[in-house]
């Protein structure tokens, strides 16, 4: 377990949904026990790298490296066995089970994957919802919940089986700057207390660089820079500053490509 | 004009290899599914919860349906005996419409309805929800879990609610003969006891009940899987849900009844 | 307590499908249980069977004592062959006991009805009966009033 090691390392990946291709030949590695933020435009396919490493999708070339596994030649009762024990995910919406309340939602990969006692169950449970704050909310139903307390209680579920790596899906989205702290100090405080690696998909900037040890910059299908939020900040080419400081025009244009404006107009007066 | 018939055959040919596509995927479903054990599994549990809310809240509806049919066909039937002058048949032929037919047929029409349609906006809302991924994540497969015992509580709850309508209806018919229209009860039993065979015709209903349990909830299954996870998407999924299920229901009803016939 | 609920209702809904089952068997199809096993076979000649088919009923007196297993031509003698089982509690059939296929009511399904003779002997399995009165045959039937009209007139 040397920290130079990385936890998951990719290398020559290609990945395209459909037509269009969405990563070209990309090697990129994530640290261990690190927080990295993947950012970049939208549509750039962050999350659909997360789906690539947690086995989702499968890329058309190259390997996906998740502590030594390479995750597209597993086969299904593998991939599902390395989820089980090294992985856990946050999805946007907390991805809640709507049918189960609280506190059976945590204790639901326990139950399914353990033959845990009853008592030792409802002890485990607990601990998680208390490190999340909720345990309170123990009872209440998923409809019950607000959007930032729905994404602690996910966080609960997916740190129930103790992962190695936990992936964070557009954790900031739509919460109110309060819930927006608390799920900040969570990942941040989950990721010392635990020594998880983290990887966390974001474009809120500011939320980002005070959280993630590393950034690392998606831009058509490649890496565009990987470092410090410092380095970046200050070393990183034209389009990464852009990006960072969110200028609206640089490298990547303001204008969608388009016919010459005069010539357009006039078009129309013709 | 000819690169717009191209167009036409093109679009033909594209549908064609998506209903095959679909078709091949659904299969896939099914075998993935129908057998228990795989990381997750669900457990006995899983299995009462789904047969609750597939089959015993379909109950109602079942049974109201399955006492109205058979009354119909009662005053149906006694109406047209009657110019044959054989209105003793009547036990006769409302049970062996029931048991042979309806009974099997329009529960899963009912079915489909009530239960398939359901299924498949559950399913589809886990989906959309992320929760089929979330549970994949967590090293469950959403087959064995999901799945599986909802398409296992579907082929159980169809024979029973079958039998069930066909009781009900059955004694429904009598309550019209018998009660109301005079019929002499003895006839009514007796005629229908001295033709109804228990292995050709109760026995063979329930083996036809089974299959459109199968199909009608992985109709529904599979339609939830594999919609697109948005309320437009939902909604499409479970309207087809009822379509294509009750065009399938009725399409195998008459070769389930060709093969058990052994007339084609 | 939900999972509770769900189990007892569960539980009354299978046994509610078990319940129509029985009624189905014994009230609606007439199925008797022993009917199963106890059984021992014999077989007739017949001209003409009329409609005659497998698991047609064997009576006497009006009440069901067994059914027809197999039907079939015999090649050399040119008529059908019924077989069927008796209930072993009508093991006391006499040797003339004569068979014949009758109709229940006027359009409805084909059976044997047997009556039993005065001798001492009783049936055994796989024993013929002797005395066989073939089904009506409507067309038949017909042909030979005319005829006897004819003749008459």
């Amino acid at each position: 377990m040397s920290v130079s090691q990385p936890y998951v390392s990719v290398r020559g990946m290609s990945f395209s949904r459909g037509d269009r291709l969405i990563y070209n030949n990309m090697d990129v590695d994530f640290p261990r026990g690190k927080v990295t933020a993947i950012m970049g435009p939208s549509g750039t396919g962050k999350t659909t790298l997360l789906r690539l490493i947690g086995g989702q999708l499968l890329p058309d070339s190259g390997s996906i490296m998740v502590d030594g596994h390479n995750v597209p030649d597993l086969s299904r009762k593998d991939l599902f066995d390395l989820r089980r024990k090294k992985m856990g995910m946050l999805f946007q919406t907390g991805a809640l089970f709507t049918d189960l309340n609280v506190f059976d939602n945590v204790a639901f990969p326990l139950r399914v994957h353990t033959d845990l006692p009853e008592s030792m169950i409802r002890d485990l449970v607990l601990m998680k919802l208390e490190a999340v704050g909720l345990r309170g909310a123990r009872h209440l139903s998923p409809a019950e919940l607000s959007g930032g307390m729905a994404r602690r209680v996910a966080l609960a579920r997916s740190i129930a089986m103790d992962p190695e790596i936990i992936m964070y899906d557009e954790p900031f989205t739509g919460l109110d700057p309060i819930s927006m702290g608390m799920i900040v100090k969570l990942i941040r405080g989950l990721n010392e207390a635990l020594g998880l690696t983290s990887l966390l998909v974001s474009h809120d900037v500011e939320e980002s660089c005070a959280i993630a040890d590393y950034l690392c910059l998606l831009s058509d299908g490649r890496v565009i820079g990987f470092g410090t939020p410092e380095e970046l900040m200050n070393e990183g080419n034209d389009e990464v500053r852009q990006f960072l400081r969110g200028e609206p025009d640089g490298p990547v244009p303001f204008h969608y490509p388009a016919d010459d404006y005069r010539a357009d107009i006039l078009a129309g007066v013709n | 004009m000819l690169a717009k018939l191209m167009d036409k055959i093109q679009a033909v040919g594209r549908t064609g290899t998506s209903v095959i596509e679909a078709i091949g995927r659904g299969t896939l479903l099914l075998k993935n599914s129908l057998l228990w054990g795989g990381p997750g599994s669900a457990g006995f549990h899983d299995l009462l919860k789904q047969i609750y809310s597939v089959g015993v809240r379909s109950l109602i509806i079942i049974v109201v349906a399955g006492f109205f049919v058979g009354m119909v066909l009662g005053l149906q039937g006694y109406n047209i005996l009657i110019d044959f002058g054989s209105e003793a048949a009547l036990g006769t032929m409302v049970s062996l419409t029931l048991l042979r037919e309806l009974g099997p047929v329009v529960t899963a029409l009912l079915f489909a309805g009530r239960a398939g349609s359901a299924l498949t906006a559950e399913i589809g809302l886990m989906k959309a929800t992320e929760q089929l991924s979330a549970m994949e994540m967590m090293g469950v497969d959403p087959f064995k879990r999901v799945i599986t015992p909802r398409l296992w509580a579907g082929i159980i709850s169809m024979p029973i609610l079958a039998l069930l309508f066909s009781t009900v209806g059955i004694w429904g018919g009598a309550f019209v003969a018998v009660d109301m229209l005079g019929i002499d009860d003895g006839a009514y039993w007796g005629n229908m006891q001295a033709s109804v065979e228990f292995y050709e015709d109760v026995v063979k209903g329930i083996i036809k009940s089974m299959a459109f349990g199968v199909v009608v909830t992985w109709i529904a299954v599979y339609q939830g899987y594999d919609s697109v996870p948005t309320s437009e998407g939902i909604g499409k999924a479970t309207t087809q849900t009822v379509v294509i299920s009750s065009l399938a229901v009725l399409g195998l009803d008459f070769v389930l009844t060709a093969v058990m016939l052994g007339g084609v | 307590m939900r999972m509770r609920y769900i189990e007892i209702t569960v539980g009354a809904f299978m046994v509610m499908g078990v319940v129509a089952l029985v009624l189905m068997a014994f009230r609606v199809s007439g199925l008797s249980l022993q009917d199963a096993g106890d059984t021992y076979t014999i077989k007739a000649r017949f001209e003409n069977l009329g409609g005659l088919t497998e698991r047609a009923k064997v009576s006497m007196s009006g009440v069901t004592i067994g059914r027809v297993t197999k039907v079939y031509l015999d090649p050399e003698w040119y008529s059908a062959v019924v077989e069927m089982e008796i209930s072993k509690s009508m093991s006391t059939l006499t040797k003339d006991t004569s068979a014949a296929i009758l109709t229940a009511g006027l359009l409805g399904e084909k059976y044997i009805g047997l009556t039993v003779g005065a001798e001492d002997d009783y049936l055994q399995t796989g024993d013929w009966i002797e005395d066989t009165q073939s089904a009506l045959v409507l067309e038949e039937l017909i042909g030979r009033f005319l005829f006897n009209k004819a003749e008459e007139g």
